[in-house]
């Protein structure tokens, strides 16, 4: 019981802060909105969809998943920043297990990640999409399995981090890779060989394959590879950082 | 000494890092209700000491038990009795005064009703009860430690850990800190743990030690200690038994090092 309210404090400071710096929140969309709306018309011409689909329209649902993509990892990679400000030790010493902190922490990010995303979301009547309730329901669930993944892919990252000077090896090693060889802004069923192989290493390929299946009804994948693979990397970067925190000084 | 009254057993505690020995084979007990000063220059062990004291960090070798719990087997049970003001800052200042002490309750297992009755009351005792909706990015540098006391303070610990509280404060904010802890002391029978290298404030402590390159070199009221080096300061003990010279700073690269001694 004593876990359970542990989770919830820290899932409540991550809010709390995301609430409150309400410059970030807009901020963080004026990124995602360039690429939806102003690459999207520019290319558009010169883009055949499958199904009568727009560029703009394509890249939607990656454009979301950039959203979260991104809020997820700055969410997690927020550690560092506690452990240099030292807010991390008031919690590491506090009598409650590790595997909740984690927990704590990668459900905090997660949902600010989702929060983020439906705010790109409620972009779609200016794309040209049609949403019905369902479709929202499956939207906000392939979200949050999309920021379960990176958050806890990122606090792997930040449990080894030190400083917050190799935040930005990560962006451009880690972070742009995922982002470019997902499929978030082209489609996979044109590619030479090595790009090929190199998309279907990407976890976020399956979240953004997943995303447009609900979105747009078209994939490459089936549903249940989709999910089985971001089920498996949750289930693996979650497990890994547990480690890390249990033996972490 | 009896067991049952012991907050703090130690023995043989030992910490190296790198080959590098911080802390080597120590061994002391403090009583409950005890204030126990840990005196020593920088890079003397204190906060390797207290780190691991407070399950942080696990000793290399030997064994420390706080409230009777081993702090390597049990380190949830020890940490339940324990409150820390650290060296270093540790609040979250993106939060208000209150969400910080919210957090803490929380953490502590605290009952929500105690959490909101306690709040209340610890921001009262270091006077901060009409800033609790204010961001701690606000607070002046006293305004923060004094948050600091009141969250380790409120879930009720046995033992408080002060490591250097009162570094970089004012006299004014110094004698307040001070205050607040030895009326809790006396109303609650909390035994504290502290480091300081303000020496007048180590004249509160009931027994001090003192620590140098990793060892305790002395282990005595302040009374005694002055009366054995034959002194009339603590300061003036310090310096007798530690030495005169300046000592590397925790983390201090090589070069500083050289710096200072060319």
């Amino acid at each position: 019981m004593g876990d359970f309210w542990a989770i919830y404090i820290l899932w409540l400071r991550d809010l709390k802060r995301y609430w409150y710096d309400k410059a970030r929140i807009i901020a963080s969309l004026g990124q995602p909105i360039l690429f939806l709306f102003v690459l999207g018309t520019a290319l558009s011409p010169s883009f055949k969809g499958p199904a009568g689909i727009n560029f703009s329209e394509f890249i939607y649902p990656g454009i979301i998943s950039m959203t979260v993509l991104f809020t997820s990892i700055f969410s997690a990679i927020s550690i560092v920043w506690d452990r240099e400000f030292g807010f991390l030790k008031e919690v590491l010493v506090a009598p409650v297990s590790r595997w909740s902190i984690v927990t704590g922490k990668a459900l905090g990010g997660s949902t600010v990640a989702v929060l983020q995303g439906t705010l790109m979301l409620s972009l779609a009547p200016l794309v040209g999409v049609k949403l019905t309730p369902l479709i929202i329901l499956e939207t906000l669930i392939v979200m949050f399995l999309i920021a379960l993944a990176i958050t806890s892919l990122g606090i792997v990252i930040a449990a080894r981090m030190k400083e917050m000077e190799g935040f930005q090896m990560v962006v451009n090693f880690v972070i742009m890779p995922i982002f470019f060889l997902s499929g978030a802004l082209f489609p996979l069923d044109r590619l030479p060989q090595w790009l090929n192989i190199l998309t279907r290493i990407d976890p976020l390929t399956y979240g953004v394959d997943l995303l447009r299946g609900v979105i747009l009804k078209v994939n490459i994948f089936p549903f249940w590879l989709d999910t089985a693979v971001i089920l498996g990397f949750i289930f693996i970067m979650f497990s890994i950082s547990v480690i890390e925190f249990n033996l972490a000084e | 000494m009896n067991t049952d009254t012991e907050i703090i057993r130690v023995e043989n505690l030992t910490r190296k890092f790198n080959g590098l020995t911080a802390v080597d084979t120590i061994s002391f007990s403090v009583s409950q209700g005890e204030v126990f000063g840990f005196l020593g220059p920088n890079g003397a062990g204190k906060t390797t000491t207290i780190n691991m004291l407070c399950t942080l960090l696990r000793p290399t070798s030997g064994s420390a038990f706080v409230s009777c719990c081993d702090v390597v087997r049990e380190p949830n049970r020890v940490r339940k009795e324990i409150g820390i003001i650290f060296q270093d800052p540790s609040l979250d200042d993106r939060l208000t005064a209150e969400d910080n002490l919210r957090f803490h309750g929380y953490l502590y297992h605290m009952d929500h009703k105690e959490i909101e009755k306690r709040i209340v009351e610890v921001l009262k005792l270091v006077e901060l009860e009409d800033r609790k909706k204010d961001f701690v990015r606000k607070f002046s540098g006293g305004m923060k430690r004094r948050l600091e006391i009141a969250r380790g303070l409120l879930h009720r610990p046995k033992l408080l850990f002060l490591d250097e509280p009162t570094l970089g404060l004012d006299p004014q904010t110094r004698v307040h800190i001070w205050e607040y802890i030895l009326r809790m002391r006396k109303e609650s029978g909390l035994s504290i743990f502290m480091t300081t290298h303000y020496m007048q404030e180590a004249e509160v402590c009931d027994r001090i030690a003192i620590i140098d390159h990793g060892k305790i070199v002395d282990l005595d009221t302040p009374a005694k200690l002055k009366e054995k080096n034959n002194e009339s300061t603590l300061e003036g003990v310090f310096l007798k038994i530690t030495g005169r010279e300046i000592r590397p700073q925790a983390g201090e690269s090589s070069w500083v090092q050289w710096m200072r001694r060319s």
